[in-house]
């Protein structure tokens, strides 16, 4: 099931070496420090820092949310994405809350708490709180804030790569465009329907700054790769579409911060639309329902079952971006919030059907009584 | 003054509002330089260039990046070639633009245009009338004008709606429909309101878009045999003004409800039901309803003239209910 990694190949396609892959069992590469973000005052150490701090804070929550799950206390499924926070914590930490866009996916929690998205929408979502940001009216990963440039997804697997090239078709009507970048997150199953090819080839014609993170975690549900696609990697779909395409190992924070980050300064610098293809594997079920016991042992054994965030850790240690004292602190805050927001979710009011106005329209003279 | 048709008056609608209001935008496949597969755009493109955009032939994508749009405070109308091909959309426009309001609060006002309904000659693919499709689903506006004033005016009030509105305008009328005004202030009526366009004692025919039409010249023929028939335009389907009709039942006890669509459910069986659950102590007898024949719109002008409800169905089925 290992997909060859290569090296960079000739036309629009270029493969990221993945130099990283044994990063576990050997001395890590000296790490440049000067800033790759867009952000010039931030240094590249600290965007490694923020980006993993997310992953940690991700990680601590979805644990948590699993917990609650076998305990009864969720409203509806949970679908988390251990093993994926790297790649989405990469993606969120190189948008900026308010001004960019991120059209947030199933796995993407790492993601969204590094855009900006407090973890209370989760618990309240979760947990079922009327405060949450659907109001109960729509659950789980379902949430967003639209106006803050976090579009709420649906369900049908590749509709928000189209949502996210509008709303940057909208800032550049509005002659509001410059710098803004919109990255949306995919998977391997969102890359098989029609609405992610109309989606990514409308947004290529009218070159958009959209940068399309397909994570290929292996399985869509049950289905593994081979009976989704049969092209080499799905990097190969960029030449198809006139775009740049960039392969990372997403089981590496190093090295998908790297691609991500190029993949976003590029379209933010008018380079127009760019597919990142980040490998790895799912380190749960579909949904906290499903225990995954299809997942053969010879791809959790192999180093795309490797777990991101040990990987990180190891990173950062040995570039000394991070010392285990403040590891330890990194993740006694993150059980701190997680828990304080999970503790005030609870307390919350759940919805009341007898005072939720039922309302469709944002004309209320349009409701029927019927 | 000039006439104006039915197409005149959707081409005129859409160059007031991007001529008032900057936050309007044309996308669509051929609407550009070429104007639309039926000139509703035509030299749209040369007085807005950045404003009216050629879309690849990608329905799904359309509507996506019309909600996409809306959302950053944008007012897309987005114009589906044919009616028949919105159904490569409808996941973004009842799952995308349906919910959106209800599940985030934040509205996606887009408008999407429909040419809808059949020509001869059209075939399957060409023809279909979707409204009844769209109607089921919560937190869309399907409007159906029958008139050259109701074009203009209900697609200006479309793009003013917070809300997604399916604009279903009928390709039958686009020239054959004509007025010497664009638009009628005394006549103006809001979304959600329906018309009695004839009044009459005998019985009531509700309908909406072409249907109007034809129900009109049988009410006509009807008015030779000495009936006074009442017709309804009921404008916008969704929301359905259902105290119109009820109250024009109550005028004449007897009810036809006339679509162009396929005849299983939809928006005759609507009017049929809410007539029975209001009104039924009103009915003087069965509601009936008209629709189209339960196959594909047929090619050849012969077979879709007898699938369509025409003047002479029609007028066939008001003798009918006024046998009851």
């Amino acid at each position: 099931m290992q997909r060859e990694f290569r090296d960079a190949s000739s036309g629009p396609v270029k493969h990221v070496a993945n130099r990283l892959l044994h990063a576990l069992n050997q001395d890590v590469p000296q790490v440049e420090r000067e800033s790759k973000s867009t952000d010039m005052s931030e240094t590249w150490e600290d965007h490694l820092r923020r980006t993993f701090r997310s992953m940690i804070t991700a990680r601590t929550l979805e644990s948590k949310l699993a917990s609650l799950y076998k305990a009864g206390k969720i409203v509806g499924g949970v679908y988390i994405g251990p093993g994926q926070e790297a790649v989405s914590a990469s993606i969120g930490s190189c948008l900026t809350w308010n001004r960019d866009i991120f059209g947030a996916l199933i796995r993407d929690q790492g993601g969204r708490t590094a855009f900006g998205e407090p973890i209370l929408d989760a618990t309240r979502s979760y947990l079922g709180s009327v405060k949450g940001p659907s109001k109960g009216r729509d659950g789980n990963i379902h949430r967003g804030h639209p106006a803050q440039g976090l579009p709420a997804m649906i369900s049908h697997l590749g509709a928000m790569v189209s949502v996210v090239a509008g709303m940057l078709l909208a800032r550049r009507l509005q002659g509001r465009l410059d710098g803004i970048v919109g990255a949306v997150s995919v998977g391997d199953g969102a890359s098989s329907t029609g609405s992610f090819h109309e989606g990514i080839n409308l947004a290529a014609v009218e070159r958009l700054p959209l940068v399309v993170v397909l994570t290929n975690n292996q399985f869509a549900y049950s289905t593994p790769t081979d009976r989704q696609f049969r092209c080499r990697s799905l990097v190969d779909r960029a030449i198809g579409y006139g775009i740049p395409g960039y392969e990372v190992d997403g089981t590496d924070l190093l090295a998908s911060l790297e691609v991500i980050s190029k993949a976003v300064t590029e379209a933010r610098q008018g380079g127009g639309p760019q597919l990142v293809v980040a490998n790895l594997l799912r380190l749960s079920g579909h949904g906290e329902h499903d225990d995954g016991s299809y997942v053969p042992d010879e791809i959790r054994n192999s180093a795309l079952g490797r777990d991101c965030m040990e990987v990180a850790e190891h990173q950062l240690l040995q570039a000394g971006f991070v010392t285990e004292a403040e590891l330890e602190s990194w993740k006694n805050e993150a059980a701190e919030q997680v828990q304080a927001a999970v503790a005030q979710a609870q307390q919350e009011p759940s919805p009341d059907p007898y005072t939720d106005d039922w309302s469709v329209y944002a004309s209320p003279e349009l409701a029927e009584d019927c | 003054m000039e006439e104006v048709t039915y197409i005149d008056a959707i081409r005129e609608a859409q160059h007031d509002l991007l001529a008032s209001d900057e936050r309007v935008f044309i996308y669509g496949q051929d609407v550009g330089d070429f104007g639309g597969a039926f000139k509703a755009t035509q030299g749209l493109k040369s007085l807005y260039p950045d404003r009216v955009i050629d879309s690849p032939i990608s329905e799904d994508a359309m509507i996506g990046l019309a909600v996409g749009a809306s959302i950053e405070g944008m007012r897309p109308i987005v114009e589906m070639q044919f009616a028949d091909f919105s159904s490569v959309g409808f996941n973004q426009i009842v799952n995308q633009a349906g919910t959106q309001f209800y599940r985030t609060g934040v509205p996606a006002p887009i408008t999407v245009r429909l040419p809808s309904g059949g020509t001869p000659g059209s075939g399957p693919f060409h023809s279909q009338m979707m409204e009844s499709v769209y109607a089921y689903y919560p937190g869309l506006v399907i409007v159906t004008p029958a008139t050259v004033a109701d074009a203009y005016s209900m697609l200006v009030d479309a793009v003013a709606l917070d809300d997604p509105v399916l604009y279903c305008e009928h390709k039958f009328l686009y020239r054959w429909l004509k007025s010497d005004r664009l638009s009628d202030d005394d006549e103006k009526l809001p979304i959600g309101q329906a018309r009695i366009v004839r009044a009459g004692k005998h019985a009531t025919v509700v309908a909406y878009s072409a249907m109007v039409h034809e129900a009109l010249r049988a009410a006509d023929l009807l008015a030779e045999e000495g009936w006074e028939i009442e017709v309804v335009d009921l404008r916008s389907v969704k929301p359905l003004d259902t105290d119109t009709i009820v109250a024009s039942v109550a005028r004449t006890g007897r009810l036809l409800a006339v679509g162009e669509a396929f005849p299983w459910g939809g928006v005759t069986s609507e009017i049929v039901s809410r007539v029975t659950n209001d009104g039924f102590h009103l009915l003087d007898a069965p509601p009936q309803r008209l629709n189209s024949r339960d196959t594909p719109v047929p090619y050849h002008p012969n077979l879709w003239e007898a699938h369509r409800p025409t003047l002479e169905s029609i007028a066939a089925a008001i003798r009918n209910l006024l046998r009851l």
